[in-house]
């Protein structure tokens, strides 16, 4: 893609950015422009009016929703092991589980919706950050039908609440399945495990015998290279 | 008065129409459907908490495994996410393997997409037919990449290697005859892009070969006109993309509206269809054959002028080369480092998508700034579109399920993720 589609699309994106700041500011939403995307933050109570006048105005006609899914921001800037000091205290193979704190989000859960207007041939993102103990959202079924199995899923796998939805199933896991698997607080192996037991002559559940280990440590590294704001970001490839 | 009652149809999970896993609890009025409640899942492998665990180079294989009828396709989101979070430049000879290979994946989908949905509906040739083409392309992935199916090949910032001099020829062996292995080496005397503008020069031909059987023959339109008709409205509420919501009449195509790769250099048309129906998709897939042909016939063209690096100079995210990871001290430092740790792009959320060939196949990723991605999002075509199936089937016969299943050209691999 050449410079200047690669300009033009820019500045369709922060026309839009400024057009939702606009349109939104009065009911507290947040506009963010980074990589060349356009977030808006929305408070959960407003989500409904706000998702109907981006698919209805006439600025925005976001008619299509390409994509919902939850965000479990828990662990959000922890990383495993501390590099900055790591020069002095020598460097070890093993993993603290005393995880270092890093930045923090302002709430645990959030849920991050795409949109896209054929007509304006642009992108967008909504993000709703929601309640740390009982997540829950209006449902956005009714402005985007398109939206149903996709707030299924990240009911299933975050535990977030859409109300309003008239089906709220779990979707991918399996039947019977307890917990949220994609939270952070549940392990990558799992809970119970499952195997054909010849004696009782039917499948059954057992506790996991895989033990969790990491194989690379999560690391954050504060490389230089990004650390200017936006001067090396502007210059994204063919997005 | 007999009394009547509606049945309740359990269609799969093993089902040869149901295209894998899925399990269909179809409410069933007669012959009639009611209402179909489609359960996914069987096939759920959590891919995207297993990447949240992975540096990300290591998950690039991961999204063979998605999809596993487009695996170049999926990379290629992927990677583009990782190259908009870190600002990489991709070389431009890249660019044309991606396009091409890209296109090539989008041949080898279609084809199997056209020999089964044909096999569920009563056609047995165009399967084998289909399947006769389909190996000439998995040829090319092995030639390239080694494997015929798990390509893993993209690479932030490029590709893994540059395109092979010399396709591989066919051993002798006592299961044919030597006239046979030799008729069959004829095409693989050259370099891969001899092998692959053979292949252009005579698949049109085999395009014509499967409309003849197919495109008026009465019976494959009893089967497929009129059924399963989305109109353009809501085929946009219900978050279609691909030829999906193309059958239903919008000239939608990221390759064209949001360009990437080499897209914007070689030339080609968006065929749309009028009524949304099972036919209409069909004539806009054989349709897209033919155009991928001529898109992978241009990108030959180019490569064969234009030789150049395949990967990015950035050894901060791109392996160095083997030789100098051999005998340069730095460059076996970067090799140590990005397999080891890997990279660490910078903080934010990037949004990335490309036009499979079932639709919009996107990849959302937050970074913290971790070698790790935080959160990695999937955007699956498949996924919305089968969670249409309900409102496609509702009023149909039994029968046409599985025309329209066949006609979503679903894969669980994509969407129970």
């Amino acid at each position: 893609m050449n410079d200047s589609v690669r300009k033009s699309i820019r500045e369709r994106h922060l026309e839009l950015a400024d057009k939702l700041s606009s349109c939104f500011s009065e009911k507290d939403c947040e506009v963010i422009s980074q990589f060349d995307e356009v977030t808006l933050i929305v408070p959960s109570e407003h989500l409904i009016e706000v998702a109907e006048t981006l698919r209805d105005g006439e600025e925005f006609e976001f008619r299509e929703l390409i994509d919902l899914c939850g965000v479990d921001y828990s662990d959000y800037g922890l990383s495993e092991w501390e590099t900055t000091t790591a020069s002095g205290t020598g460097f070890g193979r093993g993993v603290d589980p005393e995880k270092t704190s890093g930045n923090s989000q302002p709430s645990r859960f959030a849920s991050v919706y795409h949109l896209l207007s054929m007509e304006k041939n642009i992108r967008m993102r909504v993000r709703v950050y929601l309640d740390d103990e009982q997540p829950m959202v209006e449902s956005v079924t009714g402005i985007w039908s398109g939206a149903d199995w996709f707030e299924r899923e990240s009911f299933d796998l975050y535990g977030i609440l859409y109300n309003g939805h008239s089906d709220l199933r779990r979707i991918l896991t399996d039947y019977g399945f307890m917990g949220h698997p994609f939270r952070k607080d549940f392990p990558l192996e799992g809970h119970v495990e499952l195997r054909y037991d010849p004696e009782q002559k039917r499948v059954i559940y057992e506790p996991v015998t895989i033990e969790p280990r990491t194989l690379v440590p999560r690391v954050i590294r504060e490389d230089n290279r990004y650390l200017e704001p936006d001067s090396e970001q502007q210059d994204t490839p063919d997005a | 008065m007999p009394e009547i009652r509606n049945y309740t149809l359990n269609f799969g999970p093993q089902h040869p129409a149901a295209h894998g896993v899925l399990r269909l609890v179809l409410e069933m009025d007669g012959e009639v459907i009611e209402r179909a409640d489609p359960h996914i899942g069987l096939l759920h492998r959590a891919t995207e908490k297993l990447a949240e665990s992975k540096p990300y180079l290591q998950s690039v294989p991961y999204m063979d495994r998605l999809d596993y009828m487009s695996m170049m396709c999926n990379e290629h989101a992927y990677v583009r996410a990782i190259e908009k979070l870190v600002g990489t430049k991709v070389p431009v000879r890249a660019q044309y393997i991606r396009t091409m290979f890209d296109e090539i994946t989008r041949i080898l989908n279609h084809l199997l997409w056209l020999g089964t949905h044909a096999l569920d509906v009563g056609a047995m040739t165009m399967f084998l037919y289909c399947f006769r083409e389909r190996e000439d392309l998995m040829d090319c992935y092995e030639a390239v990449t080694g494997a015929r199916l798990h390509a893993a090949y993209y690479r932030p910032g490029g590709v893994y290697r540059d395109l092979p001099d010399q396709m591989p020829n066919h051993e002798y062996n006592e299961f044919r005859s030597k006239a046979d292995i030799d008729r069959m080496n004829e095409v693989r005397q050259g370099s891969l892009l001899d092998f692959i503008s053979a292949f252009t020069d005579r698949f049109p031909g085999k395009v014509d070969e499967y409309e003849t059987l197919l495109t008026d023959n009465r019976i494959w339109k009893q089967r497929t006109v009129g059924i399963g008709v989305v109109s353009p409205e809501r085929a946009q509420q219900l978050g279609f993309t691909g030829p999906m919501i193309r059958g239903s009449g919008f000239a939608w195509d990221l390759r064209k509206k949001q360009t990437y790769a080499a897209y914007d250099q070689v030339e080609f048309d968006i065929p749309v269809g009028q009524n949304g129906d099972c036919y209409d998709r069909y004539l806009v897939r054989i349709e897209e054959l033919r155009q991928s042909n001529r898109i992978v016939k241009q990108c030959v063209e180019w490569l064969r002028a234009n030789p150049g690096p395949v990967i990015a100079e950035d050894h901060k995210i791109a392996a160095p080369s083997r030789a100098d990871v051999r005998g340069d001290m730095e460059s076996l430092i970067h090799h140590f480092k990005l397999f080891t740790e890997g990279f660490c792009p910078p903080a934010g959320e990037v949004y990335t998508a490309v036009e499979a060939p079932k639709g919009e196949f996107g990849c959302y990723v937050i970074s913290d700034g971790a070698n790790k991605p935080y959160r990695l999002k999937l955007r699956a075509p498949g996924f919305a579109h089968l969670s249409a199936m309900n409102e496609m089937v509702e009023g149909h016969m039994l029968a046409d399920v599985v025309a329209i299943i066949g006609t979503m050209d679903i894969v669980f691999g994509e969407i129970d993720r």
